[in-house]
């Protein structure tokens, strides 16, 4: 059964950064854009498993570091014309709290 | 508030375009309707040749299908033709009388073809040859009838007879000028193209001029009768001579217009609410024919509808590509030449090819070749970027692999290619997956092709490839931009030289000031910008401009080199290639503690400790008790040395020693690309110092220094640059030339790739000849690594602790 955890605080992640939260369904990585929105996806690229948290934010998207996809954070899908798909997890900030539901 | 309507007249290639671009930049801004007189989405007009020669169909050439229209939310009105522009009202009127008020109009009617005033023009089995009723009508003709007669033997002309050829007709071409082609190749080329031509069964008559078309029995054409009262039989006749610019619209609502639609830089009429691209438009005096400037045209004009009011449209140069299979043709600029150029030419009769190339003022300025066409974009490019040639003249006319950088040795022909054909080594992409790719997706340009099959998108070896690949598929329609013009990304339009000026005049000092300033296009740039302005902001301010982690990519962020499981390589700094037991001790203990899978000598003399999680970085730099080998950035990588006058019986110079101090002097300098130097002890070159970025040989009398050398994708041999005599020379001189590399490079163009750009002579001035110049360069490196630091060791101390930490739930 899913419930809200409380991971960090949102200063912990850096403004266009990431952070990894490890979870004993594997790593997730969250996700935090220069206007301050938060996102979770699983770790992995859907293309060859890349640690997405590696990679670089811009805009509501992330760069995987490893071959250059992108994916949109706010659904986990890649970037036209890549096809493939992140899984999402719900976040959410409360009082400069960040809550991860997993 | 309501949008805004835009109405488009004319759905052609140049319209449509210059609607994607729109759309991407302002998509919500206007409420767009398009009249289109044929009864079809909007196609590649350019493949009609393929598709008449039977190579591809109708549904193949296709660029935007209804869906698109509806998806964007266009009303589009096919088969109407607009026949009334009332602009005090601001409305357009179809001959059905359907009525669109407009805000905006772009005009896009593109031409017509131009009918020979003889009698007998309106027969039928009389047609042009421009869109896609009239490649039906010869499709059908071909079935049904047997002697075509092909009037002009321009582009347009030889495809029609090629075409109509293949479809079993009996095909003659009447010519009114002595050679074919005469626009487009010297007398040369169209001889030999002539004679190719009849080997596939074409008839040709040329310097014949027509008289009039007569009719048969049945009404229909029957033959040709030309001046000198020879008679041809033709049961179809296809006139190919020339297109006019269709301003009849234009100028019948008073819209001024000479050979076109007369429009200034932007792409504006003289109407400020009537726009006009593509080939009914004069600019500055001409108007074009051939798809690449008509699509410049669309991105300026669609900037300015998109109020963006940044882009200028100031004429270009055109190539020219014939497409029919089987015979490689090409021209581009001034081939004729003239009193004041030179011409290198190659004429192999016998073998089929012929190259001239027309050079004024160390430059070229045109080229036809005939035969062998693979270097047909890269003369192209040459051309555009009006780039000194002196110092490749020799090798010129052979190709760019003769001359550098060109991609996978053996592989220059990228038409003779076979479909299966491995192009892209890295993302295993052939040939055929990017031709698919190109006559599916409609794509014109490399990054497209980077999208849409990922080819060139990893090394970028095969960038040329791609390049010759397009050009060959799609002909005319490929423009290069000039090198330096190129934008960094799809968030700017911007070039890197025009970025760095910028943050320099302005001055700039970080990378949100430099976005808002340039009017970047989205919010935070991308993984392609952001690392470029990091870097370029701190190499024009050092002191200044604050280093952002975010515009980092990740190895460069994490001081270690990611893997593909997403682990870290670990490579310690040994100095010159030098270590100590102590050292290796250490690294023995670290390779156990940390259970290291993976330990590796590298190719640049030290250790690599493989496989190593992130979270245990900076416990290993601790434990190693080394500084960072910089293997993961865009710096300074190490200096390579041979043992040297200090061991070997044929060392002239102390090889360890001067590579040590170069080191040293360089730790921790930020760059372009990686660099990477190496000291060897004699001309035996050991080090292997012809393919480093900066290269030392020891002779007796001192060092040869040797530059933009590359070991990498393609290799490169250093060039020689300057014999000096001391160790302190050495470091003035290498570290005076890095310093130069280091303001003026690109990001990510390696020492060899910005020396091709800025020419070899360039850095010797600066450097070799001008001595003040080479101490103030010096010195500025020197001032800059006075703040080098340990990037292992301020981690270790705690600098970015949260880039190493990972969260438990």
């Amino acid at each position: 059964m899913a419930e809200w955890k409380s991971i960090c605080r949102i200063d912990d992640i850096p403004k266009l950064g990431s952070r990894v939260v490890r979870s004993t369904s594997g790593d997730i990585a969250v996700f935090r854009t220069s206007s301050n929105e938060v996102f979770a996806l699983r770790d992995r690229c859907p293309h060859k498993g890349g640690p997405l948290s590696q990679g670089m934010v811009h805009g509501n998207q992330v760069t995987c570091p490893l071959h250059g996809w992108k994916l949109h954070l706010d659904s986990g899908e890649a970037v036209a014309p890549d096809q493939g798909c992140s899984r999402r997890y719900p976040i959410r900030v409360e009082s400069g709290t960040v809550f991860l539901e997993i | 508030m309501s949008k805004k309507k835009l109405v488009m007249v004319g759905n052609g290639m140049a319209g449509v375009r210059t609607l994607e671009e729109l759309l991407k930049i302002a998509p919500d801004q206007y409420e767009i309707t398009v009249f289109g007189a044929e009864p079809h989405p909007n196609y590649n007009r350019i493949l009609l040749s393929p598709v008449l020669a039977g190579e591809m169909t109708i549904q193949d050439i296709i660029l935007n299908d209804h869906q698109w229209y509806a998806d964007h939310g266009i009303t589009l009105h096919l088969g109407k033709k607009v026949n009334r522009i009332d602009r005090v009202q601001r409305r357009v009127i179809a001959e059905d009388g359907t009525e669109e008020a407009y805000d905006r109009l772009l005009l896009a009617t593109g031409s017509n073809p131009f009918m020979l005033p003889i009698p007998g023009n309106d027969l039928p089995g009389v047609i042009s040859y421009r869109d896609i009723a009239d490649t039906d009508t010869m499709i059908d003709a071909a079935r049904r009838y047997r002697h075509a007669v092909v009037i002009g033997g321009g582009l347009l002309g030889l495809e029609a007879a090629n075409g109509l050829k293949l479809r079993g007709m009996d095909v003659t071409v009447v010519h009114l000028a002595d050679w074919l082609l005469e626009r487009q190749l010297d007398q040369t080329a169209g001889r030999m193209l002539q004679k190719s031509l009849e080997e596939r069964g074409l008839k040709f008559l040329l310097g014949k001029q027509t008289e009039m078309l007569v009719a048969g029995e049945s009404g229909r054409v029957a033959a040709v009768r030309l001046k000198d009262g020879l008679q041809l039989p033709a049961d179809l006749v296809v006139m190919a001579i020339g297109i006019r610019p269709n301003i009849a619209l234009a100028e019948s609502a008073g819209i001024y217009c000479n050979r076109g639609i007369v429009v200034n830089d932007t792409m504006q009429t003289y109407d400020p609410k009537v726009y006009a691209v593509g080939e009914c438009v004069a600019h500055r005096g001409i108007a074009y024919g051939l798809v690449a400037p008509l699509f410049e045209q669309g991105k300026v004009a669609a900037n300015h509808l998109g109020n963006y009011g940044i882009g200028r449209y100031t004429g270009s140069v055109t190539s020219t590509k014939l497409k029919v299979t089987g015979i490689d043709l090409f021209s581009a600029g001034d081939f004729f030449g003239g009193r004041d150029t030179e011409e290198i030419i190659l004429n192999d009769a016998a073998g089929g090819v012929y190259k001239k190339l027309v050079i004024q003022d160390n430059k070229l300025v045109g080229g036809v070749l005939y035969g062998d066409t693979a270097d047909g974009p890269w003369y192209y490019q040459l051309l555009r970027d009006g780039q000194d040639i002196h110092e490749i003249r020799d090798h010129l006319l052979f190709g760019q692999s003769h001359v550098g950088d060109v991609g996978h040795q053996g592989h220059s022909k990228a038409a003779a290619m076979a479909d299966s054909a491995e192009v892209c080594g890295c993302n295993g992409v052939s040939k055929g997956t990017i031709v698919k790719a190109i006559k599916e997706n409609g794509l014109f340009t490399l990054d497209d092709i980077k999208k849409h099959t990922k080819a060139s998108s990893s090394c970028g070896s095969c960038a040329g490839l791609c390049e010759q690949i397009l050009s060959a598929t799609i002909g005319g329609a490929y423009t290069p931009a000039a090198s330096n013009r190129k934008p960094v990304c799809g968030c700017t339009d911007f070039s890197h030289q025009e970025v760095r000026d910028a943050i320099r005049q302005q001055p700039l000092l970080s990378i949100g000031e430099t976005m808002r300033f340039l009017e970047w296009t989205t919010p935070d740039g991308c993984d392609k910008c952001r690392p470029a302005l990091n870097y370029y902001l701190i190499s024009t301010w050092p002191k200044q401009a604050k280093d952002d982690p975010r515009s980092r990519l990740i190895n460069e962020r994490a001081h270690a080199n990611i893997q593909k499981d997403g682990t870290y390589s670990v490579v310690p700094r040994m100095w010159g290639g030098l270590t100590t037991a102590s050292e290796l001790r250490r690294i023995a203990d670290v390779a156990e503690k940390y259970q290291v899978p993976t330990i590796k000598v590298t190719g640049g003399q030290r250790i690599d400790l493989l496989g190593i999680r992130k979270e245990d970085l900076i416990g290993v730099w601790k434990d190693l008790d080394m500084p960072s080998g910089h293997a993961y950035g865009k710096s300074i990588r190490t200096v390579k040395t041979c043992v040297g006058r200090e061991h070997c019986r044929f060392g002239t110079q102390l090889a360890m020693d001067m590579g040590v101090k170069l080191e040293k002097m360089l730790f921790d300098m930020y760059s372009p690309h990686k660099v990477k130097l190496a000291v060897s002890g004699c001309p035996r070159n050991c080090a292997e110092a012809g393919i480093k970025d900066v290269g030392v040989i020891g002779v007796d009398s001192g060092y040869e220094l040797y530059v933009g050398g590359n070991g990498g994708i393609k290799t490169e041999v250093a060039q020689f640059f300057v014999k000096v005599g001391s160790d302190e020379e050495v470091m003035e001189y290498a570290g005076a030339f890095l310093q130069l590399y280091r303001e003026e490079g690109f990001y990510l163009e390696r020492t060899c790739h910005y020396l091709e750009r800025v020419g070899l002579e360039h850095a010797k001035n600066r450097v070799v000849e001008d001595a003040d110049n080479r101490k103030a360069l010096h010195g500025r490196l020197l001032a800059e690594l006075q703040d080098a630091r340990d990037p292992w060791a301020e981690r270790i101390a705690g600098v970015e602790k949260n880039e190493y930490e990972v969260l438990s739930v």
